[in-house]
């Protein structure tokens, strides 16, 4: 069994309550974090190496050390409980049933950055899960942990919940910030940062749930200790929504020492492909991430052994590599047709598209139509080589990334999967009646269910 | 028809907009947009005039607002609002024949509401239950791990509830 920092309490029966969660252990990190100065608490956090685990992973105790702090101007912590991205589901885990871990970890975040009214925004279409963030929240604050002079620190908090309506876009922090102030989720042009000037024209720290979960073992082990679990920069442990073609899709938490062959194929995560059928290819970290082969995905193009964290999943750039990203780790195996799956993800975004930049607005109706055109057997190879050309137009071209999240996925696509575009256009009628199949890119092995 | 918020839901609105600093209700917006679309299924101009009024927003500040989220119903829609993922994680996991196994049982295609006004079919896209798909969702909760058998037995107790509730 691999270290469990976030998910070690999640089998407890009524961890959810307040009760059985201090228990546990609850809110010990903020009796130790009021005893200590906000600055000490960066540091700590500073020293884990705890990278953003919305899918960018950026430092946090840098993107900490960053906020302003003018004389008499309010400063925000904002909690990115937008979790949109397709296959990521882990925020929702960590919410549901272990609400008072999020919010001791918001209290001790919003205590380190001077945060006295702290929002959490999620996803509106959760719609159960505001009830127990709000219990959660009037457990804490009926026991202390929230309000004024907590633990006669002096320090004073609130933490309020705020509903999206429908927008990936508001996962980006500016756009977040534009929904929390109700408008329309438009990222906006950096800098500013919002660090200097966010939610209100305050300075404003945003970090995904999971993150401002994970600074409360930082807090309880101290930052060095938590360095030390992980490999190199990718320190402390990650979750991983697994789903797709597998036997047990599920989140799982992982110390990102272990290889993605035993991610997919051990029993204790995966439990390996589902139906007996082999592993085609993979999207490890969230739709906006390159789709890998089977072949690419379990070991390098070096050959070298590929494991679950930033360094190896992303080794030989986008030629060869993917992301971590959100840890949305989409499985698809054999039957599953490339040109159809990517049809739906550009459908995705550009539902998704804010349309406040053209070549995102655009483009990504443009790649939608063609992948449709093609998936449907009415391709020709010259559509092959505008979709190319459209996803590199995209990239690199927009206010916020939604333009790369759209591009990346594309390219990964025609990258390696060619041969099956190119099928589909080949053989207009058989396209419509059966998949392309393995071709050279399979795992060989065939897992029986 | 005057449109007109219940008390429980004025007093809501206060403690909405206490949340934020002062001068920043605008901030309440989206909360308060769902308020009102609970209570009234949709959002109609005269709803979201009586929104903009409640928040001190011009009209249009509201309208821009409710068009850009896609959870803001802008036309009436049935008793039951059906939303089925059709994303890629759900997509490989038999979402296409799910949908089309409702649209059959109920008549309508997605975008339509049945005659009765009881159901309407939506498709949307990814909802964050990729590891339990293919779902849907039906008002507050997700509906996941659906099967054919699934889906008539939702269909089944929507019926009966909205018996009861006539």
């Amino acid at each position: 069994m691999g270290v469990k920092l976030l998910l070690d309490k999640a089998h407890i029966e009524g961890i959810r309550y307040y009760d059985t969660y201090r228990k546990n252990g609850g809110y010990t990190s903020v009796e130790k974090a009021l005893k200590m100065s906000p600055e000490a608490i960066v540091e700590e956090v500073k020293k884990s190496g705890l990278r953003g685990r919305g899918g960018a992973g950026f430092p946090t105790g840098m993107k900490w050390s960053f906020i302003a702090k003018p004389e008499g101007v309010p400063r925000h912590l904002v909690c990115n409980a937008d979790e949109s991205e397709p296959g990521t589901f882990k925020d929702r885990y960590l919410m549901e049933f272990l609400p008072h871990l999020l919010i001791e970890g918001l209290i001790v975040s919003s205590y380190a950055l001077g945060s006295n009214a702290t929002y959490i925004y999620i996803r509106g279409e959760y719609a159960w899960i505001p009830d127990i963030l709000e219990q959660a929240i009037a457990e804490a604050k009926a026991n202390g942990w929230l309000g004024k002079n907590i633990l006669n620190s002096g320090f004073d908090c609130e933490i309020y919940v705020q509903r999206g309506a429908g927008a990936y876009i508001c996962g980006e922090e500016t756009a977040l910030i534009e929904s929390l102030e109700g408008k329309r989720g438009n990222p906006r042009i950096k800098p500013p940062f919002p660090a200097v000037k966010g939610v209100w024209e305050r300075p404003t720290v945003v970090n995904n749930v999971e993150t401002l979960a994970a600074v409360v073992p930082i807090m309880n082990m101290g930052g060095e200790e938590y360095a030390k679990i992980g490999v190199g920069r990718s320190t402390g442990t990650k979750l991983i929504s697994a789903c797709g073609n597998i036997n047990k899709p599920g989140v799982y938490e992982i110390d990102m020492t272990i290889s993605v062959e035993e991610f997919i194929y051990s029993e204790e995560y995966c439990g390996g492909i589902a139906n007996g059928k082999r592993l085609k290819a993979c999207i490890p970290g969230g739709s906006s991430v390159p789709v890998l082969p089977a072949n690419l995905l379990l070991k390098t193009a070096k050959g070298e052994t590929r494991y679950m964290n930033y360094e190896s999943l992303s080794d030989g750039g986008f030629a060869t590599g993917s992301m971590m990203g959100s840890g949305g780790f989409i499985v698809y195996d054999e039957d599953q047709c490339i040109v159809k799956n990517t049809y739906t993800l550009a459908r995705f975004y550009r539902h998704e598209s804010c349309g406040q930049c053209s070549p995102c607005r655009e483009g990504t109706g443009w790649m939608e139509k063609i992948l449709k055109k093609i998936d449907t057997g009415k391709g020709s190879h010259s559509d092959i080589d505008l979709l190319w050309d459209i996803q590199r137009k995209i990239e690199g071209n927009t206010i916020c990334p939604l333009g790369d999240a759209a591009a990346w996925p594309v390219a990964a696509a025609i990258r390696h999967f060619r041969d099956e575009f190119e099928w589909h256009v080949n053989n207009p009628e058989e396209c419509l009646r059966r998949n392309y199949g393995l071709a050279h890119y399979a795992d060989e092995r065939a897992v029986i269910a | 028809m005057s449109i007109q918020f219940s008390s429980d839901r004025l007093s809501k609105v206060d403690e909405i907009v206490a949340r934020y600093p002062e001068g920043k209700q605008k901030s309440a917006l989206i909360p308060v947009l769902h308020l009102a679309q609970e209570q009234f299924g949709w959002l109609s101009a005269e709803t979201m005039d009586y929104v903009a009024s409640l928040l001190s927003l011009e009209p249009i500040e509201v309208y821009e607002v409710a068009t850009f989220y896609s959870m803001f119903n802008l036309k009436p829609i049935g008793k039951y609002l059906f939303e089925v993922c059709q994303t890629g994680p759900c997509m490989i996991r038999g979402c296409d024949d799910i949908i089309a196994y409702i649209g059959e049982r109920l008549g309508i295609k997605p975008g339509e509401t049945t005659s009765d006004g009881l159901f309407t079919l939506k498709t949307v896209e990814c909802l964050g239950a990729c590891g339990y798909a293919p779902m849907m969702q039906l008002g507050k909760y997700y509906k996941e791990h659906l099967t054919k058998e699934k889906v008539d037995a939702i269909i089944e107790e929507c019926r009966k509830n909205a018996a009861v509730n006539n």
